[in-house]
């Protein structure tokens, strides 16, 4: 009896090692610390080789307006997934000269991005592409999806997109497109 | 030690029983091919009428997908652990043991999963309406209760008749929906009705109501035609049509001879009561719509989408929705909630709030465009969208036992808040649909006036739920469009009659949700 009651003592304090363990160690490791080292990944990297280009497809507002049309531009060059789609993504919201018409709200720009491993892209960009959007479900879609394709397109490895501005989540840019969750490519809206 | 589970030796063991529901379900597909008793489904055509066999596996009609192929010039490939269905470089794509099907890249549900019964699959008959319909270059309407797909724009009203005694005279109402008018007229012994449309679709039962009554009996006699059996006590007959914008109502009222309705020391009596005077909307028997709740965009500091010249979405919004709060309420006695009444502004979540705690059974919700491009014009109705992941999501949901007030325990459904709107979504088509083409030809469409987006206001709305872009205030001429009386005028009729047609619906098909 005695040596049965050692036995479950034994047993439930092995338990508890591996819980605590589980609970202090293995899932901060698992969750907690690998969306921060992927988000400083993004400033860190190494600086591509000078003039290096890559093409990519990048979208803009079609002659309809109701559509996305999609152009083939040179990017930089960026050494891994996290810096080359920073690198799609600052060419996306750049301003862009006539007749291609941005669907990103003037001023916006790329404040961080990262990636997690099951391939959702957090893209965090600046105020104005709520503060300055023109508003209309049809433009809400173009400035979402633009951001969205042009990742997802270019980029095997993000499987969807999620916008932050200035850091956080929020319900839409303009009142219409939800975006608390990643959203996967939608090549409906381009011609 | 005794063994909880049975024992090895046992003839029964789990791992047969698991066979037990494809056996059952082939030796239903071997019962149902009996001529005797197969339910089939009847495809009505330009080309005629053809049948469907269907298998009843518990309370499931299913359609062989074989079946299909051949009626519909489908390719069906069965390969690693999918099933692709293709139409015309569209596909379809099933998973067995999944009700899900991704649809040209969106995701559906349908009532069952796919089944394997000896080489064939065989999948649940929504899958015509949900699956198949959007991808086909033909119109598919499936009308389930009464076993019937109409391939084509062809005009199959759907039938209901009813036979009153009233004293010695009768009346026989026949409603036809949607719209189909009709010719009444006597040979011999019989009344005929002859509908203006390509077949019948009869949902009940046609009246029998004797040998001694007016009408011995109702029965179909060709494609378009009813035939009521005169008794011998008929006299004669007088036909009134009671044609509304969606249904048509035909009222014969029946007499009796004169000599056997008068007693000699009695007054005459009272002449047939006229027809009851249907107003345009009440064409339908059940009220199976209690409140719609209508949501004007934006207000307060956000302005929604602003023209050159200042006008504003959040106005334009406003006015609509209070005259179509006015026009629902006011003619169809269906209570309108607004989820603002003034320039205020409310969260996004707060507007479905009000239309789920309000139990709506429809919620709109008013919205202007806009667009970098001055020229771009046109409504568009929205439904939501999800991603694939996100209708997984909705689909794995659980629910769990809650304890009840009187004692007991009851199972809840658990839903997540921002997936609510996908089990509503067919419904949110269907009358996205009924707008547009109540809408079409008074004001300008896009190209694609029916669409879906994810959109967080209709993500969360757990009933048929639409957002309507009434058109572009960035565009001039649309502009003033869209602050005239008459466009506003034209928008709320067409709101006001899509929302008869869909309250029409639902009650032919037997409730609200």
């Amino acid at each position: 009896m005695t040596r049965t009651r050692v036995a479950v003592a034994a047993v439930v304090a092995l338990v508890a090692i591996a819980l605590g363990w589980v609970l202090f160690a293995a899932l901060p490791r698992r969750y907690g610390a690998t969306p921060t080292n992927t988000v400083s990944a993004a400033p860190a990297a190494a600086p591509a080789p000078a003039g290096r280009k890559i093409k990519a497809r990048l979208f803009y507002v079609a002659d309809d307006g109701q559509h996305l049309t999609s152009v083939e531009r040179e990017v930089a060059y960026g050494e891994g997934a996290v810096a080359q789609a920073r690198e799609i993504v600052a060419a996306q919201v750049a301003a862009t000269a006539e007749p291609l018409v941005s669907p990103i709200p003037a001023g916006t720009n790329v404040r961080a991005l990262f990636i997690t491993e099951r391939g959702d892209a957090y893209v965090d960009l600046s105020s104005e592409v709520s503060a300055a959007h023109p508003g209309g479900t049809t433009m809400e879609l173009l400035t979402v999806y633009a951001i969205v394709d042009a990742l997802t397109e270019n980029l095997p490895a993000v499987h969807a997109v999620q916008i932050l501005v200035d850091g956080k989540e929020q319900d839409t840019l303009a009142g219409h497109v939800d975006l608390h969750r990643p959203l996967e490519k939608n090549l409906e809206l381009v011609q | 030690m005794e063994s909880l589970g049975p024992s090895r030796d046992s003839p029964l063991n789990f791992r047969s029983l698991s066979f037990l529901p494809l056996l059952l379900l082939a030796l239903a597909a071997v019962l149902s091919s009996q001529p005797a008793s197969a339910p089939a489904l009847t495809l009505l055509s330009k080309d005629g009428r053809r049948t469907l066999p269907l298998t009843i596996a518990g309370d499931q009609e299913l359609v062989g997908l074989d079946d299909l192929a051949s009626t519909f010039q489908l390719q069906v490939q069965d390969s690693l652990g999918a099933i692709t269905v293709s139409y015309k470089g569209r596909t379809i794509v099933l998973t067995p043991d999944q009700s899900l099907a991704s649809v040209s890249g969106r995701l559906i549900s349908l009532p069952a999963a796919p089944t394997r019964v000896g080489r064939r699959w065989l999948v649940p008959v929504e899958f015509i309406s949900r699956a198949l319909a959007p991808i086909y270059d033909t119109r598919l309407d499936l009308r389930k209760p009464s076993q019937l797909l109409v391939v084509g724009d062809l005009r199959v009203p759907r039938i209901t008749a009813r036979y009153e005694v009233l004293g010695a005279s009768a009346r026989l109402t026949i409603d036809a929906l949607p719209r189909a008018d009709s010719t009444v007229s006597q040979d011999n012994q019989r009344i005929l009705i002859k509908f203006d449309a390509d077949a019948l679709d009869l949902a009940g039962p046609l009246p029998a109501p004797g040998p001694q009554a007016l009408v011995v009996s109702v029965h179909q006699v060709d494609a378009t035609t009813l035939a009521a059996d005169l008794g011998p006590r008929f006299g004669g007959f007088k036909a009134t049509s009671q044609p509304t914008d969606t249904s048509a109502r035909q009222v014969i009222d029946l007499l009796a001879p004169a000599d056997t309705t008068q007693t000699p020391a009695g007054p005459p009596p009272p002449p047939p009561p006229s027809p009851p005077e249907v107003p345009p909307a009440l064409g339908g028997a059940v009220i199976s719509m209690r409140t719609i709740v209508i949501d004007p965009g934006h207000g307060g500091d956000d302005d929604g989408a602003r023209s050159a010249s200042g006008t504003k979405e959040k106005d334009i919004a406003l006015a609509v929705a209070r005259r179509s709060k006015a026009s629902i309420e006011g003619r169809l006695g269906i209570r309108v909630l607004l989820t603002r009444d003034d320039d205020k502004a409310v969260a996004i979540d707060d507007r479905t709030a009000i239309a789920n705690n309000n139990k709506a059974d429809l919620f709109v919700s008013l919205h202007v465009n806009a667009s970098l491009r001055r020229s771009t014009s046109g409504a568009t109705i929205y439904a939501a969208r999800f991603d694939a992941d996100a209708s997984g999501r909705a689909a794995g949901g659980n629910g769990e036992r809650l304890p009840t007030f009187g004692g007991g325990l009851r199972d809840i459904e658990l839903v997540p808040w921002d997936l609510a709107q996908t089990r509503h979504l067919d419904q949110s088509t269907a009358f996205a649909t009924m707008l547009q083409e109540q809408l079409a030809q008074k004001i300008p469409l896009t190209a694609h006036p029916v669409d879906s987006a994810p959109l967080r206001l209709l993500e969360s709305a757990n009933m048929p739920a639409v957002l309507v872009e009434l058109g572009f205030v960035t565009n001039a001429d649309q502009e003033k469009q869209l602050t005239s009386d008459a466009f506003q005028t034209t928008f709320v009729q067409a709101l006001y009659d899509a929302v008869v047609r869909f309250r029409d619906s639902l009650a032919a098909s037997g409730g609200t949700r």
